[in-house]
């Protein structure tokens, strides 16, 4: 078996800085090897630990889809320690990436149903990657409506901006996306939080899940939202994030109660949750 | 000795029923011999939980930091000079603190007892004035109390509290004529080679749970140097020399703050006579400043005032 | 399978021939307190003590363990890349170790070892050790072992069993390894039936002396949230002074850390162990931390033992009863009477 605390070495291809406030990058990632690339086989969904030596790991959730082949792809918010370091980074220069760590969506049962994604901020990482995998020919029959709800503080700080233009315009995926506020003449979307906007789109939870990533206070505001719309809880899905350092389940530090949010999660049910302890 | 607990119960009982504190904090009997275990009573129905006996070395000035509300404490001659040492560095108001203040005759060094047991189990302990009584499995063995005294406790001479609401006993004789730095001045009297392996041998077990340092009341920093992460100053796996940039660095922060309570070599798991490395700092400050710590709520520490006629002059 | 008898006069002569062959680790008196460290002589073996201090859980998951090697010379073309240091399989054996400690080994096993990864560095030393046990003739009062599904001369997790007698040691193989140790032993005699009724006597006695103070059953029974949300939490978290003493001494504490250490243009990945105890254990990046209180890092340590592992493996608890953080805890919180509270979920009078 491999050593699972083993990084794969891989060089830094290109580096996107995605925000206005320049706190969040996307780094491109071209694997070493293209044996660990075949290895580095993922889900929507998963995360990685990204490996700089001399610094550290930090666990960060898969922004690309398994459909785009020939490089993984990781937005980082510059918060701590390794991050940091990453952010001073530069294309050509070679990390380690260990994985892939945790669960995923659940896309087996999602299969043909129609699936809603509320996203917030920075948390839209990995549910990039699920609209991009839904949407490839190979997956997209396997999915009923789509439906995203996405808003960041304002037009600066939403992530993928010339992808979501693009989705905006295609007819297989319903787009509302929206700002908490923006005196930007050019904003055609809309304007509110990302709560009161599900609430006014009011997508059907029939035969439908939901997945909601974002910060705690949005998550928090949008779940009533959803039960009013009648999803119940074992079809509202989200994603945690927790402080990590095996990201296996082995060095204890992200439990909550008996689920190890790195190898157990980070993707719950919110019915999976209420049944833990509120420690997160 | 036990005469207080029944001081402490009434105290504790009255002021609860006056509203005059929020809860009192004290020992409560513990569940091996020669441990207790500090605990907070809030309600009447909890005061009997209340005792005292010479197992009550845990400094309970630690549990003042930044407390909101206001409580009792039972404070022996150590934990008061902490308390000043919290008071003057603003850890707690004095008016948040309703002092029951213990007069001691030192408190008993449980290690040193088993030690001396050699491997038999102490199952029961009786204290008088003089004398401590441990009994276990076929054998009873009598320790004169001065004998078996923590080490502080030995060369103590702030036995009675500095401060205080309500003193719960008749002033103790402090102790006169006690040589403070013996051991330090035999440390100071090696060479500097002989001085390296004496503080290297005497690290060599720490496994770095910094239980000295969660004991100790003056140790309150929201992160300590060692959990710095940006930049990280210390690493974290047992190697020497981060062993002992703990240990150094820890002493020195504890410089004209030690009040030399005993906290941090009672805590310590692997027996680590961790105050001799603050009480060559201690012994410093009194001769450099002529400054005992804790002893006068008025008075700024040394370290902590700038003075035109200080006897260095690295800041002039 | 195989019992042997060897009298103490002839012990050294086994402990010098098992030398032989392997690295022998066993109690040694340093100071106080006896610890785990290989033998240089049989004489340094001192089987009177009572138990280590320390768990012999560094035997396998070591304070601090490099685990992986880099370089960041700039002209180096691997650099920053981490690679695999050798693992030492060299093999070990622990003696005297006690029936509660190799216990621990076999509950951590759950965590290291699972399905999905296996942490080769708990997997090579684990599979390197042999473990000859010493019964627990004489139990302290602060061992509970019989209360948490092991007991004094429980020898699930040994390879050999070892009961003193009066005049030497019975050692009976509990394993195929344990048995191929035994196999050619010097200076062995027979296990008469005379000797082993002795051992079972003692074995049964030893197992009486230790006390019960609690059931783990009830505590199975309820919800997780229940027990996390009780009222007693508050009163058991005061004294604590949140070191990590109980964690470091335990023999079932596995949580570690994991961090990176450059000296000049080199650098090693370290493992090393952490405590729930600690603040910085959780907190997050972004300054987060779930765990911020003090209540709520001492709860995890008793849930994480008594109710988590319970319930995550259909196992345990995660404790053997060594009572080491019960003799250690610097202000005597008892995790006897903390699980005597989890069990009745209610503030027990003390």
């Amino acid at each position: 078996m491999k050593n699972p605390y083993l990084p794969y070495p891989v060089r830094i291809q290109e580096i996107i800085t995605e925000t206005e406030d320049r706190n969040l990058k996307t780094f491109k990632l071209v694997f070493l090897k293209s044996e660990d690339e075949a290895a580095f086989s993922y889900i929507p969904g998963q995360f990685a630990e990204l490996s700089v030596a001399g610094q550290g790991e930090v666990p960060i959730g898969i922004a690309s889809s398994p459909t785009e082949k020939g490089f993984i792809m990781f937005t980082v918010n510059r918060v701590g320690k390794v991050t940091t370091y990453l952010h001073n980074m530069k294309p050509g220069d070679v990390m380690g990436v260990r994985g892939p760590l945790g669960n995923w969506y659940p896309w087996e049962e999602m299969k043909g149903k129609n699936v809603v994604i509320i996203g917030g901020g920075f948390a839209f990482t990995t549910l990039r990657s699920s609209i991009v995998w839904m949407l490839d020919p190979a997956h997209r029959g396997d999915y009923g409506d789509i439906t995203v709800v996405y808003g960041a503080r304002n037009p600066g700080m939403l992530l993928y901006k010339e992808e979501l233009v693009a989705w905006e315009r295609r007819d297989d995926i319903t787009m509302h996306l929206t700002v908490d506020a923006t005196d930007d003449p050019q904003w055609k979307y809309n304007v509110g939080f990302v709560p009161a906007i599900t609430k006014e789109k009011a997508p059907s939870s029939e035969n439908a899940y939901a997945i909601v990533c974002g910060p705690p206070i949005m998550i928090k505001f949008t779940l009533p939202v959803l039960a009013d719309l009648g999803f119940p809880p074992e079809r509202i899905i989200t994603s945690l994030e927790m402080r990590m350092k095996c990201g296996i389940g082995m060095c204890g530090r992200c439990n909550i109660g008996t689920e190890y949010v790195c190898k157990d999660g980070p993707v719950f049910t919110m019915e999976k949750l209420s049944r833990l302890p509120n420690e997160y | 000795m036990h005469a207080y607990t029944e001081k402490i119960r009434e105290a504790a009982r009255r002021l609860l029923a006056e509203k005059k504190v929020d809860g009192v904090i004290g020992f409560r009997r513990g569940t091996l011999p020669l441990m207790n275990e500090p605990v907070f009573v809030r309600h009447a129905d909890q005061v009997d939980q209340l005792v005292w006996d010479g197992n009550c070395g845990v400094n309970l000035a630690n549990y003042l930091t930044k407390r909101k509300d206001r409580v009792a404490v039972v404070a022996k001659g150590c934990d008061s000079r902490n308390i000043v040492v919290h008071i003057q560095e603003n850890q707690i108001a004095r008016d948040q603190l309703y002092i029951l203040g213990i007069p001691c005759k030192g408190m008993l060094n449980r290690r040193a007892i088993l030690k001396a047991l050699d491997g038999r189990e102490p199952l029961q302990v009786e204290e008088t004035e003089a004398d401590v009584t441990v009994s276990g499995d076929g054998f009873e063995q009598v320790f004169p109390r001065k004998d078996v005294l923590q080490d502080n406790c030995k060369i103590c001479i702030h036995r009675n509290p500095v401060i205080y609401d309500e003193l719960l006993g008749d002033p103790v004789e402090e102790q006169k004529d006690v040589d403070r730095y013996e051991d330090v001045r035999r440390i100071e009297a090696m060479t500097v080679e002989e001085r390296w392996t004496y503080f290297e041998e005497l690290i060599a077990p720490c496994i770095r749970c910094y239980a000295c340092r969660n004991a100790c009341p003056q140790c309150y920093c929201p992160t300590c140097f060692v959990d710095e992460s940006r930049p990280q100053w210390v690493g974290k796996s047992l190697d020497p020399t981060d062993t002992r940039t703990f240990h150094f660095l820890r002493a020195y922060h504890m410089a004209g703050r030690c009040t030399d309570c005993g906290a941090c070599e009672r805590a310590c798991p692997m027996d680590i006579k961790v105050r001799q490395f603050t009480k060559k700092l201690e012994k410093d400050v009194k001769e450099l400043f002529g400054y005992e710590v804790g002893v006068m709520l008025e008075e700024r520490p040394p370290l902590d005032t700038y003075r035109p006629d200080d006897p260095q002059d690295f800041i002039r | 399978m195989l019992k042997i008898f060897v009298t103490k006069d002839n012990l050294p002569n086994l402990v010098g021939r098992l030398m032989d062959g392997a690295t022998v680790l066993g109690p040694v008196k340093e100071g106080e307190a006896h610890r785990f460290r290989p033998l240089k002589k049989a004489a340094d073996l001192d089987l009177s003590y009572q138990n280590s201090r320390l768990s012999p859980k560094d035997l396998v998951h070591p304070h601090s363990d490099a685990m992986f090697a880099f370089s960041l010379k700039k002209d180096d073309p691997e650099a920053g890349i981490l690679k695999e240091l050798p693992r030492s399989a060299d093999k070990r054996l622990v003696l005297g170790i006690r029936p509660c400690d190799a216990k621990a080994f076999r509950l951590v096993d759950v965590n290291f070892l699972t399905d999905t990864y296996r942490d080769p560095w708990w997997e090579a030393r684990r599979e390197a050790t042999v473990l000859v046990g010493l019964g627990c003739s004489r139990p302290c009062r602060s061992c509970f072992c019989t209360a948490v599904g092991t007991g004094p001369f429980d020898e699930t997790a040994l390879d050999v069993l070892m009961t003193e007698l009066e005049d030497g040691y019975l050692l009976k193989a509990v394993t195929e390894k344990g048995e191929a140790l035994l196999r050619d032993a010097p200076q062995a005699e027979a296990a008469t039936d005379e000797r082993m009724q002795k051992a079972e006597g003692i074995a049964e006695e030893a197992a009486r002396k230790i006390s019960k103070p609690f059931v783990t059953e009830p505590i199975k029974d309820k919800p997780q949230t229940e027990l996390f949300s009780a009222e007693f939490w508050e009163e058991v978290q005061f004294a604590c002074i949140n070191c990590g003493t109980c964690t470091y001494l335990c023999p079932t504490c596995w949580c570690f850390d994991i961090q990176d250490e450059v000296h000049g243009e080199e650098g090693v990945r370290l493992r090393l162990w952490d405590s729930c105890m600690f603040p910085l254990f959780t907190l997050h990046g972004s300054g987060h931390n779930p765990r911020n209180q003090k209540l709520q890092r001492v709860r995890q340590r008793f849930m994480h033992k008594f109710k988590y592992y319970v319930d995550k493996y259909g196992d345990g608890p995660a404790c053997v009863g060594c009572g080491r953080c019960v003799q250690y805890c610097p202000v005597n919180i008892d995790i006897r009477r903390v699980v005597a509270m989890m069990s009745a979920s209610c503030v027990c009078p003390t």
